[in-house]
């Protein structure tokens, strides 16, 4: 039982726990509490030496907005935007609550009345605009994955293919999101003339910036995975004669994927950055979007508030990053993953 | 007249290097009627391996004939089933699996359960009917070859290729999957051609010795028929006087060309390649000469 939790544990990168689990299973208390200590005292007093700092420091720099603000305002801070999304959502209940009242008062006087629902207007609180972003960089990253998986693949196979699509590569990977989203944005408000679609038009610039910033990393590698197949496995479905398709599905990719994945991993990691400068730029009404707005805004909290959706990307970006690590634990046959 | 199930004619193979071309074969001849198994021995770098890979498909010919059955190779094929020095199973497939990808290659319109028959049946015969469903990174080395060797058989190719099969495994395991090897082979007497630098596996083994010059320019330099009667045993094999006999002939073939190739190119590299098994190491004399 205790060795499963453990090995689930390491799985996820979650290495911190182990001690623990191994404590409450009864192994040697002394070991596992020096393991404790020196696990989870180092980075607890690194964290609290950093809140130190910063307290000392934000309360020495003046902005017009007034004092930077330290751990203790952006904590507040962070309440408050929790208060005003339950608010918000008391609010929204209660508008749905009233208006079904009100249908139902309007049709018990007349079965014949027309009846509307009305969707709520409310502004969306600080959690919608944390669920926003997730969808926009899933939707980046889908794109950036369908178009990098194949091409990636074709690179690998073919030394040709790798040639022609070489410099192109080396040219586009270093473009800032910024100077892409212009140029999408005029390309989709062409393209996209509907208003009532689907997507907003905001969602579909940052999700396609989002794309062409992270595909890189995942086409680098998955060609980079394909080329370096162990030779002895092409060997075998030449003398298997596997169609290409067969090659591909059955050989090829189940061989490169440690290679996609760790690549996959690099561009959720890319996108998560890069979708913050687009919903900026995007108006998408995401992260990004609610820092620009704090930045407009101006009040004496916006600074506060601004922090706060500093740690939510970060934690974000942490949690995707361990979830891609597990997905490249699983696929990897045993060999090591690097966590950091 | 029957053409032979393998006739190979002046191969040659030329790799460019840096310093211009480099002949690894020349010249080499071998002829193989069907249901024989034939060992090739030399120095590691002779191009022994190359010129399998190459009756493979899997490595180009520079000039000279392959032909299987009269007919001229074209590339790579199950009709000629290799058994590589590493097992090569794939990882994320397990035994029964990586049979089954070769079996539905070659029985295609046989049903479902008439595939996995046939690959239970070699899976069985190589001692691995229990391990159908373990994945292949869980098996040993050992087993992974065993499935290497069932794999192989299970093709009904008509000439199994064997590239230092056990070069990999230690001595015990070894000893254990060349009477495995010999087990399912004497039921299929499929031509076989393997390549060693185990002068005893290459006895045991095989009907025909067929020992390569040391490279560049390597080709056959000699030929040795091995006399054992078939079904064999391994401990009637090593009793029998000529045994020595033939160990002699191998041994001293393989340390005349170490002297010739010391003499044209004073370096040692590959002269310590050649390894006896350790069965017969406390009553060979010869093992002092094969240790070189």
């Amino acid at each position: 039982m205790a060795t499963k939790v453990i090995n689930f544990l390491s799985l996820c990168g979650l290495t911190w726990f182990v001690p623990f689990v191994k404590l409450a299973s009864g192994e040697c208390p002394k070991e596992q509490l020096r393991e404790i200590l020196s696990v989870i005292g180092i980075p607890v007093v690194s964290v609290l030496i950093f809140f130190a700092f910063w307290s000392f420091t934000a309360a020495q720099i003046k902005t017009s907005l007034g004092n930077l603000p330290g751990p203790v305002a952006v904590w507040e801070a962070s309440k408050t935007l929790i208060a005003e999304h339950r608010d918000e959502r008391a609010k929204e209940k209660a508008f749905y609550q009233r208006q079904e009242e009100r249908n139902a008062k309007r049709l018990a006087k007349d079965p014949q009345a027309e009846v509307r629902i009305r969707k709520y207007t409310g502004k969306p609180t600080y959690f919608d605009q944390i669920g926003t972003s997730l969808i926009t960089v899933f939707a980046g990253f889908l794109i950036a994955t369908l178009l990098a998986l194949p091409i990636g693949i074709l690179c690998g196979l073919n030394k040709y293919v790798m040639t022609a699509f070489s410099p192109l590569i080396q040219i586009f990977k270093p473009v800032s999101p910024l100077a892409w989203l212009p140029i999408v944005t005029m390309v989709v408000s062409a393209l996209y003339t509907t208003n009532d679609g689907l997507f907003e038009k905001s969602f579909i610039n940052s999700a396609i910036t989002v794309a062409l910033c992270s595909l890189w990393a995942t086409l680098i590698n998955t060609a980079l995975g394909v080329a370096s197949i162990d030779k002895d496995y092409i060997n075998v479905a030449r003398v298997l004669r596997l169609g290409n398709i067969e090659k591909i599905v059955k050989v090829v990719i189940p061989a490169s994927l440690p290679y996609i994945f760790a690549g996959l991993r690099i561009s959720l990691g890319v996108g998560w950055m890069v979708l913050i400068a687009a919903e900026m730029l995007a108006q998408n009404p995401g992260l990004g979007k609610f820092v620009w707005d704090e930045f407009q805004n101006g009040s004496s909290h916006s600074l506060a508030r601004i922090l706060v959706a500093v740690f939510t990307i970060g934690i974000i970006g942490f949690m995707l990053d361990r979830i891609m690590v597990v997905f490249q634990k699983l696929v990897s046959f045993g060999q090591d993953v690097a966590t950091a | 007249m029957k053409p032979p199930m393998l006739e190979i004619v002046n191969l040659k193979k030329v790799y460019p290097t840096k310093n211009g071309p480099f002949t690894v074969l020349e010249e080499f001849n071998l002829r193989v009627d069907e249901g024989e198994f034939v060992a090739v021995i030399g120095h590691s770098g002779c191009g022994k391996s190359t010129a399998l890979m190459m009756i493979a498909g899997l490595n180009d010919i520079s000039d000279g004939d392959i032909t299987v059955e009269g007919r001229v190779i074209q590339g790579a094929g199950p009709d000629r089933a290799v058994v590589f020095q590493s097992p090569s199973l794939f990882p994320w497939m397990t035994t029964l699996e990586n049979v089954m990808l070769g079996v539905r290659r070659v029985y295609p319109h046989g049903t479902r359960k008439q595939q996995e028959d046939i690959c239970k049946y070699y899976l069985n015969r190589v001692g691995l009917i229990n391990a159908l469903d373990k994945k292949a990174s869980d098996l040993s080395n050992g087993m992974k070859q065993r499935v290497g060797i069932a794999r192989a058989f299970a093709l009904k190719p008509r000439v199994l290729l064997l590239d230092e099969p056990f070069g990999m495994l230690d001595s015990l395991t070894r000893a254990e999957l060349q009477d495995v090897l010999l087990e399912v082979w004497n039921k299929e007497k499929i031509t076989a051609i393997m390549v060693t630098h185990d002068v005893d596996e290459a006895l045991y083994l095989s009907d025909r010795v067929v020992m390569m010059t040391s490279g560049p320019y390597a080709k056959v330099g000699d030929v040795l028929e091995i006399p054992f009667h078939r079904p064999r045993e391994r401990s009637a094999v090593m009793e029998d006087p000529r045994y020595y006999d033939c160990r002699g002939h191998l041994l001293d073939f393989l340390n005349g060309h170490d002297k010739d190739k010391l003499r044209d190119n004073p370096s040692p590299s590959a002269t310590s390649q050649i390894t006896v098994s350790p069965q017969s190491d406390t009553n060979s004399t010869e093992m002092a000469l094969g240790k070189i």
